[in-house]
């Protein structure tokens, strides 16, 4: 938390949510739910004037009317921070708008298909094991440092041919360029380049080593005009490949481990009716989604009744949209077998989340695996939660006892 | 007897979340970028209609029309 404590005097803390918010104020970051009630209460569109100037969608209609309006909201700038320089760095097609964003995307979507993931699962089965023989006969873990950070990491690896070790690092990288970074420029760029040379030295080596991985496909991918992808492009997609697919879904993870450790009565009916997993984790997603994007006003707009003017950046909450009670029956409340469910855990529109059902394999095996071997455990009164700041939200330190209470 | 349900994928309004694909396989299926289209001409097998409308009513982008005839 030195971190944090080191910027903090920049933002002071908020006194006026609706005219003031800001992400990245620890209460929001402990428990954001009773803040964005109250700003959905107070209008479809909030404005605060602090990282530059930002809006925020309170509703679910908002957000969607954002999501899916490219003429008037740019990508090129895809996390609300207290600067904002030049744009480089670009991770195509996270950061693309069109017309460049389609022929980007369908570069990335045939390796993460859902029949495409079927084949990774057994390995994200195993890997699950793996974590859980490490620490079951401790009857306790922490489980965010000990299981639900390493899912992701190891998967992705996996998936792009470099070594699962190096997991740590890109721990490292995305906790730099994700939290720290809304504040620290220094820290984010030498982030950013630590893994640009990571990765250009993969690149180097499969030019004379062939290999049957992600990296291999994108450096022999096609564009649409036949040309093989620019270094820098392969490079961009793989930092953007990286950064998504590994805290997300950790976060995810977490967040559902959270609620059944601290909901008795949804753990054992999921353990009891293991055929209810998929719609629990699509309502398990709705409910604690992780990700929040951002969006640049180009042209002045109104969305909602709002007016909306360039120059402002905004803060494109699916996870408040998840919860607007106009969209959800009972939106705060986790229902694990909701029967309409429209969330916008993954984004909407052209920039639906590209390792959506790899994040939804991931979940799934991690809860079956976890659930099987575990099946009563509850947090550690000894121990504290804590939740990341800013673009991605889920528990960085879960701490949890297994067994039965006494 | 129960009605006979037709359903369709908006290509258009199709972002692949694969929501219908997970809820009803039977009648989905997904192209090699992972959008949704209707199995044949969509014509919903008897029993299967709670399922087209479970998938009509968990797509995020409103992209799949129900329709009976």
């Amino acid at each position: 938390m030195s971190d944090s404590a080191r910027v903090m005097p920049e933002h002071p803390p908020v006194t006026d949510w609706v005219h003031d918010f800001d992400h990245t104020d620890p209460r929001w970051t402990e428990n954001p739910y009773p803040i964005w009630n109250e700003l959905r209460a107070a209008a479809p569109v909030v404005h605060t004037e602090r990282f530059l100037g930002c809006y925020m969608p309170t509703t679910y209609e908002a957000v969607r009317e954002i999501a899916h309006d490219t003429q008037h909201f740019s990508s090129r700038r895809v996390i609300v921070r207290d600067v904002r320089p030049e744009v480089t760095n670009p991770a195509p097609p996270i950061t693309s708008d069109p017309p460049e964003h389609k022929p980007a995307k369908q570069l990335l979507l045939p390796p993460f298909t859902p029949d495409a993931m079927k084949k990774l699962e057994p390995r994200v089965r195993a890997i699950c094991n793996e974590l859980i023989d490490t620490f079951i006969a401790d009857g306790k873990c922490d489980a965010a440092a000990r299981y639900t950070k390493h899912i992701p990491v190891r998967a992705i690896a996996h998936m792009l041919g470099i070594p699962e070790k190096d997991g740590d690092l890109f721990i490292k990288w995305i906790h730099e360029i994700l939290e720290l970074g809304i504040k620290d420029d220094d820290t984010l760029m030498r982030a950013v380049h630590e893994m640009t040379a990571y990765f250009a030295g993969h690149i180097e080596h499969r030019k004379t080593h062939r290999t049957d991985d992600l990296i291999s496909t994108l450096m022999h991918a096609r564009d649409k005009n036949g040309q093989p992808l620019s270094d820098a492009h392969v490079l961009g997609s793989l930092r953007l490949l990286l950064i998504a697919g590994i805290d997300t879904t950790w976060s995810a993870i977490g967040s559902s481990l959270w609620h059944l450790a601290r909901t008795p009565a949804d753990r054992e009916r999921l353990v009891r009716e293991p055929e209810l997993m998929p719609t629990a984790v699509e309502e398990l997603l709705r409910a604690y989604s992780p990700v929040t994007m951002a969006r640049e006003v180009m042209k002045e707009t109104t969305i909602s009744g709002c007016p909306m003017k360039p120059g402002n950046m905004v803060l494109l909450s699916f996870p408040a949209a998840n919860r607007d009670p106009a969209m959800f029956s009972d939106a705060d409340k986790v229902v694990l077998d909701r029967k309409e469910n429209r969330h916008a855990a993954f984004g909407l529109g052209i920039h639906r989340c590209v390792g959506s059902n790899l994040a939804r394999m991931e979940m799934t095996v991690a809860l079956e695996e976890w659930l099987k071997r575990i099946p009563d455990f509850r947090l550690d009164p000894a121990g504290k939660v804590t939740w990341s700041e800013g673009t991605v939200r889920g528990p960085r330190q879960l701490p949890m006892l297994f067994g039965k209470l006494a | 007897m129960a009605k006979k349900l037709k359903i369709h994928v908006d290509q258009d309004k199709c972002q692949g979340h694969a929501r219908c694909k997970s809820l009803a396989p039977e009648l989905f299926e997904l192209d090699e970028y992972g959008n949704a289209h209707e199995v044949g001409d969509g014509s919903v097998p008897e029993g299967l209609e709670d399922k087209a409308w479970l998938a009509q009513t968990n797509c995020p982008e409103i992209a799949i029309e129900v329709t009976e005839e």
